[in-house]
């Protein structure tokens, strides 16, 4: 193989790497950590990244080619980070080559690790019951908390699928924990609704994305810092608002 | 008894969000230990009459550094551990308050809630971010710390 296309077939890799990355949630500065490590590893020593959000620039240097990556969807995926992360530790200490790499990623891309659905609205459920203990509710609420957190999660995953529109999601989402603490309360079924509201919306909560966007902050990358922190306030804006529908009347 | 069934369900609780999160099923049990440490931290300063945003702080600062321990130790990335960690943390409860305020016309109620929101989430992301440079700085020491230290005796050896 020669010179060019070895090039050509590590830009693509890192590109890759930092694409999954960032689509399942990665801090700004450890996806350009991360891809720069990975170039090192292959003797590519003055490569450059500029890693927004919506969007990935890598050039390899001096007279190399340089490749942009569009990124259109983001969720929360650990696993998948976890896994470009071992590939990428495993490039570094020559423990693969670029090619098996290259392979191995492609192969995360098109994996689906998430856990079945319902073991994930199982845990949402038991996630908003435990709010209650924490934030001294009562027990008797537990129940309402189970049934509204889990149907206002799967609602958010149904919706999230057929309008690929998160916002719209979440509100509806909210919306619908809502109704169901309200008639709850209303079937004496519950007694603080405020609590069952916020334990059930606790799921739906953009917790790492604001974190993400202090964390980006403070190492220096100010555009996604502000383009994750706008994120994170439309999210919480969009539950907020399909409460604020249920409380106001 | 009060601590331990805390404990638990603050455990129960963080793991949960590991799930939500999709962590690697072999994380899942530490990040609800993550969670349960910083809870039980807040939980007694705040029992201590410390007040809300600074024992925010110190929880995310302790959630941050056992979540480094346990990166290091199972080589991976922080953020798996930390995520679910601080979500005990998070103010939702007076988030939502600050909505409701806001939706019943109570401005002012609204705007001193969403303060204390405010100032919380900004407390847990710096408890967050000022622990990882704490460590990033004494791995730096230690490592340039011995790194002397060997040169030093290398020096003196070559002396003798």
């Amino acid at each position: 193989m020669n010179n060019e296309q070895q090039y050509e077939l590590a830009l693509d890799c890192l590109l890759l790497a930092g694409r999954i990355m960032m689509e399942s949630g990665a801090e700004t500065y450890r996806v350009e950590d991360t891809m720069l490590r990975m170039a090192r590893s292959q003797n590519i020593e003055d490569a450059q990244s500029y890693v927004t959000p919506t969007g990935i620039i890598l050039s390899l240097g001096k007279r190399q080619i340089t490749k942009i990556s569009s990124i259109t969807s983001r969720i929360t995926d650990l696993h998948k980070i976890a896994k470009v992360n071992s590939v990428s530790r495993k490039l570094s200490v020559q423990m693969i080559t670029l090619e098996e790499a290259y392979d191995e990623l492609r192969l995360i891309q098109k994996t689906n690790y998430f856990l079945p659905v319902h073991i994930q609205m199982l845990a949402a459920s038991v996630a908003s019951s435990c709010f209650l203990v924490l934030f001294n509710g009562y027990w008797s609420d537990m129940p309402a908390a189970f049934v509204a957190g889990g149907i206002g999660f799967i609602v958010m995953l149904i919706i999230q699928e057929m309008t690929k529109v998160k916002f719209f999601s979440e509100f509806l989402a909210a919306l619908v924990v809502g109704l169901l603490a309200s008639l709850a309360v209303h079937f004496g079924l519950g007694t603080e609704m405020d609590k069952i509201i916020v334990g059930a919306v606790m799921p739906l909560v953009p917790g790492l994305v604001i974190t993400n966007a202090v964390r980006d902050l403070m190492a220096g990358h100010f555009t996604a810092g502000i383009a994750k922190g706008a994120e994170a306030f439309l999210t919480a804006f969009a539950i907020g608002a399909g409460i604020a529908v249920i409380v106001a009347f | 008894m009060e601590l331990i069934i805390q404990l638990l369900f603050s455990f129960i609780f963080t793991a949960c969000f590991g799930v939500i999160f999709n962590a690697p099923t072999k994380a899942i049990p530490y990040c609800g230990f993550v969670g349960a440490i910083g809870w039980i931290i807040y939980y007694v300063l705040i029992q201590l009459n410390v007040t809300e945003v600074q024992a925010s702080f110190i929880g995310a600062f302790v959630v941050a550094i056992v979540a480094q321990i346990f990166a290091r130790r199972f080589k991976m990335p922080m953020i798996i551990f930390n995520v679910s960690g601080i979500i005990p943390l998070v103010p939702g409860g007076i988030a939502y308050n600050t909505m409701r305020n806001i939706v019943e016309l109570d401005y002012n109620m609204g705007i001193q809630n969403g303060m204390r929101a405010f100032m919380i989430s900004g407390a847990i992301a710096m408890g967050l971010v000022f622990a990882e440079v704490i460590i990033q700085l004494v791995m730096k020491l230690l490592k340039t710390g011995l790194t002397s230290m060997q040169s030093f005796a290398r020096a003196k050896r070559r002396i003798k």
